[in-house]
This record gives C-alpha cells, sequence and structure tokens, in this order.
C-alpha cells in the first residue's frame, strides 16, 4: 500500500516478540500494533495455529492463509515461521529479545520454558524485558496445564451460570467471551509494566490468568456470595431494578428491540407514547407503580410484546429515543456493518489482503485525539516477513539469515 | 514527564505509583480506575456531595440498601481514595481546576457534553494541564448519530450484536443476568489511559481519549461479524449449541449428575482431538465407549468443521456418559486426562476454587465500621517474579467511605484551613 503522512502514534518505538495465539493473546498485540508498535509474531509452518485453521475462510474455501478470524487479530503485524523445536531456534530468539522490549505469549505454563526460554532466559538476554504470560488459570497451582478456551472458561469464571432463562439450561455469552474480557487488562498492565522499565531499569513477568481476571466482571456477584452467602442465577432479560425491562418482537423475522425503564418516571414517559399511539393499556393502575409493574412483569411483557411486534424496529428505536426511552435495535453481525453509529466511528477498517482480498478488521473502541493509531496492514501470511523482519529490523546479516534457513530452523 | 507524587498509600515501589488519577466516573465507568489503582496509581474517586448513585446499586451488605453497604460500590471502588465535590458548583469547579493541575488523568463517564457544558471540558481542563490525559467512557463514544441515545445495559449490549448470538434458539436473544456493556468500556477506558500516557512520557503531550462501549462489545464477538464479511453467513444463537461456522453446530452446555458441565466436542490442533480421544477413552474404560465416535479423523476436523452427521450421533453418548458423573468427577478426570471440561460453576463453586486458593487470589480486606472482614476477588494480575511482599501491584484500601479523605486531601495538599473546610461543608460544596 502506498503509504501517507499520518500522525504519531504513541507506541512507535515499541519492539515486540509475540508468541501470541489464538484469540486473547492476538487481540491484546493487535491493540500494540494498532498504536505503532513493531510487533513481530512467530508462527510455526509446520503446525499452523488453531485460527489459521478456523472458519470463516474467503469464499468459503479454506486456507492457512484465508481466514478472516485470523486476518481480523493480526492486522498490523509482521509474522515469521520458526521452528521451536529446531536446535538453533533458542539462540534465534534471544537476539531477537535482546531487540524487543516485550515478549508476549499465551501457551500453557511451562513451553516458553520448555525451550530453555523461560522468563530468566529472557531476563539474561535482556534485563528490562517486560514478558506477559497469560494463561486459562495462570501460572503455579494444581491446575496451571489444564488445557481450554474462551468458551470452557466462560463456564468456570460463572458467566454461563448467570446466562439464559430460568426455566432452560444455562447457555454461554457468545463465542470464546473471557478472551475478550482479558485483552483491555492486559494492555493496561503490559504499558504500565513498559512505563516502569522505562522509570527503573527494571523488567517484570505479568502472569494473567484469564479466570482471574474475568471475576472483575462479576465482582459485585462474588462479595454477595462471600459477605452475604446469596447465589445468583439466569434470570433471561429481567434486572431486579427494571420493569419493563427485556426484548420484544418487532416486524419481520427476527427483529427485536430492547426496552427498559428503571422508575416510574421513565415509565410514565414510554407509557405516554404507548397511549398516544393507542393503548390503553398502559395506563392501567396495575402498572403505575414499580413494584406494581414487578408484580405483573408477565402481564407487562406480553403487552409490550404485543405493542412492539407492529413496529418496525428502528423507527421504533428512533421515536422512543426521541421521548427519552432506553430503547435499542438487536443487532445482528450484518446489521453491525450498517449500523449508523459503527460508520460514524470508523469501527470497521478494510484492509486489502493478497489472498483474501478486500476484508474487515475492527479498529479499537477508543479515539485518541492526538494519537489516533491506525490499521493499514492485512495480517501476515505464513512466513511473510521471515526475510525482512530478521534481517531489516532485528538485523541479522543475510549470512546468518541464510545459514538459519538452510538449517530449516525457519519453518 | 510526570511528577513523582509524595505517596501516602504504600506504593511506592508498584508499576503505576508515580501517577495521580481524578475519577470522576460513576457505575458507568468505575473499573476503569480501579484498575489503575490496583496497577498502584494513586487515584482519588471524585464523588458528588451524599456520595456517587453507583451506591444505589445493589447487592447490598445485609441486603441493607444504604451508601456505605453496596457491594457495586465495593467491588469497583476499592484502592481509591475518596473525596466528595460538588462540581456544578462554582467553587466546586475551582477546586477540582486545582487538582487537575497536578493530576495525569481524568477519568469521566457523564453523558457526553455534560462536562463541556459545565465549563469542565477537555479543553478547559486542557489548559490548566497541558499534560493531562482525560478518558471519557460513553455508551456510544463522544459524537454520532446515536451519542445522545439513552442506552442501559440491556440497550447497549443489543446494539452491540452481543444478544442477537447470546441465548435460545425459539426465544429472544438474552443478556449475561449481570451488566456488562460499561465494564467492557471502563476497561477499554484504562487501555486508552496507558496508551496517551505512553505518548506523553515522550513529549509532555496530553490528549483526549473517547472510549465507546458499544464498539468495545461489538469486538467481543469472536468470529461471527467477519463471517458475514468473508462467507456472507449471518450466525445466530443456538442455545446450548454454539455456531462456529455457517453450517457447523457445537454442543457446549451439557447437563450431568449434579449440574451442569462446558465440554467442546471436536477436532484440530492445541489438543482439541486429543481431548476428544481422551474423552472417548474414558467412556470406553467405563463400559460406554461410542464405536463411531472412535472412527472419525478428529485430528483432521478443524476448528468450525464439525459437520451435523457427526454432532447429532455424539449427543446420546456424551449425555449418557456424563449422566453416570458429577461435576467434580469429571473436572477431576479431565484435568488428570487435558481434556477441554470445565463446570458451570456458580459463585460459590468459585469461591472454594482450588487453583485460585492454591494461586491466593481472593483478597481479604477490613471494613472497621461494620466489625468484618470481607472475601475480595484479587488482582488481575499477578507479578511473576517478585514475592508477595514485595510486588508491584496489589490491592491495599478497602473502598473509601463518602468524603473519607476530604481532609487529607484538601488540607493536605490543597492546604485549606479548617475554616474553609467547613465553609466548603455548610455550602453543600463537599
Amino acid at each position: 500500500m502506498a503509504s501517507k503522512p499520518q500522525a504519531p502514534k504513541p507506541l512507535e518505538n515499541l519492539k515486540v516478540l509475540d508468541f501470541c495465539w489464538v484469540a486473547v493473546g492476538p487481540q491484546t498485540t493487535k491493540y500494540l500494533a494498532e498504536y505503532g508498535a513493531t510487533v513481530i509474531r512467530v508462527e510455526s509452518s509446520k503446525r499452523p495455529e488453531t485460527l489459521r485453521r478456523a472458519a470463516p475462510f474467503t469464499g468459503g474455501v479454506p486456507g492457512i492463509n484465508r481466514s478472516g478470524y485470523f486476518a481480523n487479530y493480526n492486522a498490523n503485524k509482521y509474522g515469521i515461521t520458526i521452528d521451536m523445536r529446531h536446535p538453533r531456534a533458542k539462540d534465534l530468539i534471544l537476539r531477537i529479545a535482546a531487540w524487543a522490549d516485550l515478549v508476549t505469549e499465551n501457551f500453557t505454563p511451562g513451553t516458553m520454558e520448555s525451550w530453555g526460554l523461560g522468563y530468566t532466559q529472557l531476563k539474561e538476554a535482556n534485563p528490562k524485558i517486560v514478558m506477559f504470560s497469560t494463561s486459562m488459570l495462570g501460572r503455579g497451582g494444581p491446575m496451571e496445564k489444564q488445557p481450554g478456551f474462551g468458551p470452557v472458561l466462560s463456564s468456570l469464571a460463572g458467566l454461563t451460570h448467570i446466562t439464559g432463562w430460568p426455566d432452560k439450561d444455562p447457555v454461554n455469552p457468545y463465542g470464546a467471551y473471557t478472551d475478550f474480557i482479558g485483552p483491555k487488562f492486559a494492555v493496561t498492565a503490559i504499558l504500565a509494566g513498559l512505563d516502569n522499565a522505562r522509570r527503573t531499569g527494571e523488567g517484570i513477568h505479568l502472569d494473567m490468568s484469564q479466570l482471574e481476571t474475568s471475576l472483575h466482571f462479576t465482582a459485585p456477584l462474588m462479595l454477595d456470595q462471600a459477605v452475604n452467602g446469596h447465589g445468583h442465577t439466569r434470570m433471561g432479560n429481567r434486572d431486579p431494578n427494571g420493569a419493563p425491562h427485556g426484548v420484544y418482537p418487532c416486524l419481520g423475522e427476527e427483529r427485536w428491540i430492547a426496552i427498559a425503564c428503571f422508575n416510574d418516571a421513565e415509565w410514565q414517559v414510554l407509557a405516554g407514547v404507548i397511549k398516544r399511539l393507542g393503548e390503553g393499556w398502559a395506563g392501567e393502575e396495575r402498572f403505575a407503580t414499580f413494584e406494581a409493574r414487578k408484580n405483573s412483569e408477565d402481564d407487562l411483557d406480553r403487552l409490550m410484546a404485543g405493542w412492539t411486534s407492529g413496529w418496525d424496529s428502528l423507527e421504533l428505536m428512533h421515536t422512543l429515543q426521541a421521548a427519552g426511552v432506553a430503547a435499542g435495535v438487536v443487532n445482528d453481525t450484518r446489521d453491525l456493518f450498517s449500523d449508523a453509529q459503527l460508520k460514524h466511528r470508523g469501527h470497521f477498517v478494510y484492509l486489502d489482503h493478497p489472498e483474501m482480498g478486500v476484508y474487515a478488521t475492527e479498529r479499537s473502541e477508543m479515539e485518541l485525539s492526538l494519537t489516533p493509531g491506525s490499521l493499514d496492514r492485512p495480517a501476515p501470511l505464513m512466513g511473510q516477513h521471515t526475510h525482512e523482519a530478521l534481517t531489516q529490523i532485528v538485523g541479522l546479516s543475510e549470512e546468518e539469515y541464510r545459514s538459519l534457513e538452510e538449517d530449516g530452523a525457519l519453518e | 514527564m510526570p511528577r513523582i507524587f509524595p505517596d501516602k498509600s504504600g506504593a511506592a515501589q508498584m508499576l503505576l505509583s508515580p501517577y495521580r488519577v481524578l475519577d470522576l466516573t460513576d457505575q458507568r465507568g468505575l473499573l476503569c480506575g480501579k484498575i489503575l489503582a490496583d496497577l498502584g496509581a494513586d487515584v482519588i474517586q471524585i464523588e458528588p456531595p451524599g456520595g456517587s448513585p453507583a451506591r444505589e446499586l445493589g447487592p447490598f451488605f445485609h441486603d441493607e440498601a444504604e451508601p456505605e453497604k453496596s457491594l457495586f460500590w465495593w467491588a469497583y471502588a476499592t484502592n481509591k481514595r475518596g473525596i466528595t465535590l460538588d462540581i456544578e458548583s462554582s467553587s466546586g469547579k475551582g477546586l477540582l481546576l486545582k487538582l487537575v493541575k497536578d493530576a495525569d488523568f481524568v477519568i469521566e463517564s457523564f453523558s457526553p457534553g455534560y462536562l463541556d457544558g459545565l465549563g469542565l471540558g477537555y479543553s478547559a481542563l486542557a489548559e490548566t494541564n497541558p499534560s493531562l490525559v482525560m478518558v471519557s467512557i460513553s455508551p456510544f463514544g463522544k459524537d454520532g448519530p446515536f451519542a445522545d441515545y439513552n442506552a442501559p445495559d440491556i440497550v447497549g449490549t443489543a446494539m452491540s450484536g452481543f444478544m442477537w448470538l447470546t441465548g435460545d434458539s425459539n426465544r429472544p436473544p438474552v443478556r449475561v443476568s449481570f451488566p456488562h456493556f460499561y465494564l467492557h468500556g471502563a476497561a477499554a477506558g484504562s487501555t486508552g489511559a496507558m496508551l496517551a500516557n505512553a505518548h506523553r512520557v515522550l513529549t509532555g503531550e496530553g490528549q483526549h481519549v473517547d472510549v465507546s462501549c458499544q464498539q468495545a462489545v461489538a469486538r467481543t464477538l469472536a468470529h461471527a461479524p467477519q463471517h458475514w464479511d468473508v462467507e456472507g453467513n449471518i450466525l445466530t444463537r443456538n442455545g446450548v449449541y454454539r455456531q462456529t461456522a455457517g453450517d457447523s453446530l457445537v454442543r457446549t452446555s451439557w447437563p450431568c449428575k449434579d449440574g451442569f458441565i462446558n465440554y467442546s466436542p471436536g477436532g484440530g490442533g492445541a489438543g482439541v482431538a486429543a481431548s476428544t480421544r481422551a474423552l472417548l477413552a474414558w467412556m470406553d474404560d467405563e463400559g460406554l465407549g461410542d464405536e463411531f465416535l472412535e472412527s472419525v479423523d478428529w485430528e483432521d476436523l478443524g476448528y468450525g468443521q464439525m459437520r451435523s452427521e457427526i454432532m447429532d450421533k455424539a449427543v446420546d453418548p456424551l449425555i449418557r456418559f456424563f449422566a453416570t458423573h458429577t461435576r467434580a468427577e469429571l473436572v477431576a478426570g479431565s484435568v488428570e486426562k487435558r481434556i477441554l471440561l470445565f463446570p458451570v460453576s456458580s459463585q460459590e463453586d468459585i469461591l472454594a476454587h482450588p487453583q485460585l486458593e492454591a494461586r491466593g487470589y481472593f483478597k481479604e480486606l477490613e471494613h472497621p465500621e461494620l466489625g468484618i472482614t470481607a472475601t475480595y476477588p484479587g488482582l488481575f494480575i499477578k507479578d511473576r517474579d517478585r514475592d508477595t511482599e514485595s510486588q508491584r501491584m496489589g490491592i491495599r484500601r478497602r473502598p473509601p467511605l463518602i468524603g473519607e479523605h476530604n481532609r487529607e486531601i484538601y488540607q493536605g495538599e490543597l492546604a485549606m484551613s479548617d475554616g474553609e473546610l467547613s465553609e466548603l461543608s455548610a455550602g453543600g460544596v463537599i
């Protein structure tokens, strides 16, 4: 792509040796790459990582360079291949670690150590190095090596238990949910660790347990259990402080709107809109107070659903929001691409990929007024930057590079 | 360069010790400052006189709905100091600007435009302190067509795409039965704060960080948006099944003898095929093996490639096997055999989890006013190369009482006299 003048990026000086794979790690280092860091991601061409083999694939045709899942999380990174079991791999990694400020990894604890590349060795190569390790359950303890992914971890973290309908089996929050809680905490801690290293000259090994981080998303419930002995369970869309509080059907197939009122004043506004549009039930005494609405919530939900089902979801959202009522359409995954607000924010960025063509990747959720960051390079093909990154960025000589290549270390 | 503040919180050696944060957020943004405080920043929570609206949120200690007993407040205000200040009054504004002069970060979660209306928006604060990083956390960001929309959790979560994908196929979309919309935005706020700080330490320049919670949640949908983008498939919710690709459904939630467990049959790398093989061998050992499942080429079945002819035939044998075991038995066997199986845990189960105990996760904090010690979720990350005593992050304070540190800040730092302080108090400013 043609280079264009850009605003400065806050992490322009940051150099990252990245072993992260699947979702939580690559999302973490994607933030760094978006904001200017040089991220060299190590892969194995002999054992392509899970996401390279994960749907969706452009045009539905599988291929290690065609996964939209992988392409989203690895934009802006340099991709190199190293056979970590090769006898020369360890020295090569230590050489890159001497170049880097940060090493990131999310293997099962013990993997880096099995290569002779634990924090102790990395620190010898580079005393200021910050190492970020994240795993399902953290380092140490009886279960450190328990394998897992976000989807199962959501259950261990107590989130599945509180998701779904009370009369049905619990369901997982969609996807590898806890994989997407971690990265925001992770980047904060990494940048704090790097800032500390800048000030003190001392590195740090950060050890993040996805379980432990995720528990901050239910912390009040954890406290309720701990201090009061109160358990919580799934409530569908009900909320102890709201009525109505739910998702209701609209015109068309699978179109829905979320509506919520948290006090009588908010309900009066909503009831006013409903009555004005011809439905008298909204003025009934049995719905007049919060307690009354809670006592008649099944009836209230039924009547609400009857009323909303005659509406186009977007039109109803705009109508209710204009009156100040909390209402929002349930966007499906296609709707996200046409959502007026996400478009305004430039949520999806389109990159041109040599095998996939133009694909969408997600920008970070924040706008920095002075140093906005950008996503401008597609995810790497397998081994695309092995030569470029090792020679031009890390500084290996052509001779060293050729020797490693001929020895089969760069596969 | 950031100044080194006199440290009063025993955090001198922590990752973010030199930094001061003024936290103006309510329940929508409290987590942001909490994350920074856990890493050692000096976070001063600024509440309106009478206390933060977050204190009205339950659950409550002993179910007593009082401002000092909100467990929501406890969870997300821990590790901060607390002062009260009416930023809408003119003397309150003046005091805030004085505090801003010596602050590194201001975090806020008011409706977009509110602080501008008070003359306390980013440009006004930057005039006082050009190095300031200000973080705003709002449902949709500071401008745009929906920026002023009223968006409690369920509305924001719906608009972010999360609900569409979660729940049973024959019911309305559902949310997690605990609000997450703003927590995602607040956590991203801490990321933005540190990104902006990285620029500041190089240049001395501050800036404004504008976080959209809608985008934060839209980024949690794994590969679902990409399915639309590159294959034209709209993935949807499927109850106890997860749609991993257009025609690929994998069951994730299963009943067992005493509750539910989470297990996804599947193949491919990252130990998934090995996990499936280990489970099938275990079933076989107990006389509940299944020839068809053992004949499947799991090693070649990548993520998102499960086919219904396999999944359909897996359900009955797996349900039969799981029904003969409790969650504890299934988990113990899975740890030993490296099977990707986890319990569907309740909050009660989590408090007793052996791994959390072994890592010393939970943190006991004393609440002397209540005569109790409460068990809190611990640090979100650990300092692996330091012993427990010298860690560079830590939870060191219970949540502040209303106005608890007024004297310490207003007199200790702004050098106000007793008279001035009581005047402000009488005037309802603090």
